[in-house]
């Protein structure tokens, strides 16, 4: 029997260890998995790469985890934003260690990680000084940039609907990176705002298959990240 | 006597109206935060244009009237917007096939600096203690059919944005074909910068004495197209 639910968040983190990449869904706060970024604080792990299009914003989520020391790197497309300071203060220290990727590029080489591709070519980035250090080749007369699939050890997701099987649905654009982090990670944990049985999602409708998920965790009423910083809330 | 009057441009929203003129019914597009965003607003009436939003919706809609937004609703600026009816949601790799396939019409984003050749320069001032961010310029330009850019034809200060190499990191090679300004339409060809259109009251002379490379002048020839 497929059951993949478990009960606590704490449960969802639990395989992580000091060191890992971990893949964390959402395009701003659309998708960002917070109950779950604040069991990955609970948790503890140190030294993690975090490979998320942002970098947080206030004090809760993302920019919590980064505040609270645990994130030796960051990759991503745009690590600024309107409300947070956190990144932006470390990175300028010199505390924090990050890879800029063109967005586009960091969805392709997420998916390509997710589907046992190894590198790719792109001219996205091409003669930039994000192609800096990378192998260049023309094809079609055009320079093209190699970029490796990103694949991590973690990755956090938050969906609309999950069954037991981990079939899942998503709200709107919250949905963004998290079908291809689902397939990037060895372990793949989700925060669902509902929980049906199987058979109650039509196949049709199924955004991420089961497959590439391993827990779901039931979070029936997710905090909003915008109401959280309005609040001045911050973690833990 | 009174000093002679400063010749004016257009205004942001008359640079708009403009740009807008010139996007086809029906086309796939993709309009950069700030600026291009108001393009929006001026598509003229009788033509369907699909706004594309890179973090993940084909057919964007405005912004929601105060209380009807969604957090989980937004755009690339992170603003909340809407879902027009026939719109679609996708995931990031599939949004960014849309772009880097070449499957997007147009997209129109803003400069900071806009070079003879078609080279641009619009993510980063390279300014010591700035933090770096791409987000998703340089696949737009790498992907998208048409690369227009709509912008100021000066900084604040004066300083020309149309220049004959830029000086700022680029974001691409080669790869804007049309350029809309406060003061002129001006095409990036093989040849260079051509004025295709001046605005209203603007002459040639006062556009050039305002670009840091060599300018033509096409108007005669699109005429006579």
């Amino acid at each position: 029997m497929i059951d993949k639910r478990t009960a606590s968040a704490a449960d969802a983190v639990a395989t992580v260890g000091d060191g890992a990449t971990v893949m964390i869904g959402g395009f701003g706060e659309a998708g960002s998995p917070i109950e779950l970024i604040h069991a990955l604080i609970d948790n503890g792990a140190r030294g993690l790469t975090v490979v998320n299009n942002n970098t947080g914003s206030g004090e809760v989520g993302l920019a919590a985890l980064i505040k609270n020391g645990q994130v030796d790197k960051m990759i991503c497309s745009y690590p600024r934003s309107a409300n947070s300071t956190v990144f932006p203060d470390l990175y300028r220290a010199g505390e924090i260690e990050l890879e800029l990727v063109p967005q586009g590029t960091l969805a392709e080489r997420i998916r390509a990680g997710g589907a046992g591709i190894a590198a790719f070519f792109t001219p996205t980035g091409a003669g930039t000084e994000l192609a800096n250090g990378k192998e260049v080749r023309d094809f079609g007369g055009r320079p093209h940039v190699l970029e490796h699939g990103l694949t991590a050890d973690l990755a956090l997701i938050k969906a609309q609907v999950a069954d037991w099987h981990g079939n899942l649905v998503f709200n709107k654009t919250a949905r963004n990176f998290a079908p291809v982090m689902a397939m990037a990670a060895k372990h793949t944990s989700v925060q669902a705002t509902t929980l049906v049985t199987p058979g109650a999602l039509d196949p049709e409708v199924v955004v991420t298959p089961g497959i590439f998920v391993d827990l779901v965790v039931h979070v029936e009423t997710p905090a909003q990240e915008s109401d959280l910083v309005a609040n001045g809330a911050s973690y833990p | 006597m009174t000093a002679p009057v400063e010749p004016v441009g257009l205004s942001r929203d008359e640079m708009a109206r403009r740009a807008a003129q010139d996007i086809a019914d029906g086309a796939y597009v993709n309009l950069g935060i700030g600026m291009p965003e108001k393009i929006a607003q001026y598509i003229p009436a009788g033509r369907e244009i699909v706004l594309h939003t890179e973090n993940g919706l084909l057919g964007m809609g405005p912004s929601p009237s105060p209380g009807n937004g969604d957090p989980e609703l937004i755009n690339a600026g992170k603003r909340q917007v809407t879902a027009m009816p026939g719109a679609s949601y996708f995931h990031h790799a599939d949004s960014f096939a849309m772009i880097r396939g070449g499957h997007l019409d147009l997209c129109v984003l803003g400069a900071l600096e806009v070079a003879a050749n078609g080279d641009l320069a619009n993510w980063s001032t390279g300014d010591e203690g700035a933090i770096p961010a791409v987000g998703g310029a340089m696949d737009l330009v790498s992907g998208v059919k048409a690369v227009y850019v709509m912008t100021s034809h000066c900084t604040r200060d004066g300083r020309p944005k149309l220049v004959e190499s830029c000086t700022y990191p680029l974001t691409g090679i080669g790869v804007v074909d049309r350029i809309y300004t406060d003061l002129a339409i001006i095409a990036v060809t093989v040849r260079g910068f051509e004025v295709v259109e001046l605005s209203p009251s603007i002459t040639f002379s006062y556009v050039a004495e305002r670009t840091d490379a060599p300018l033509m002048d096409s108007r005669t020839e699109i005429e006579n197209q």
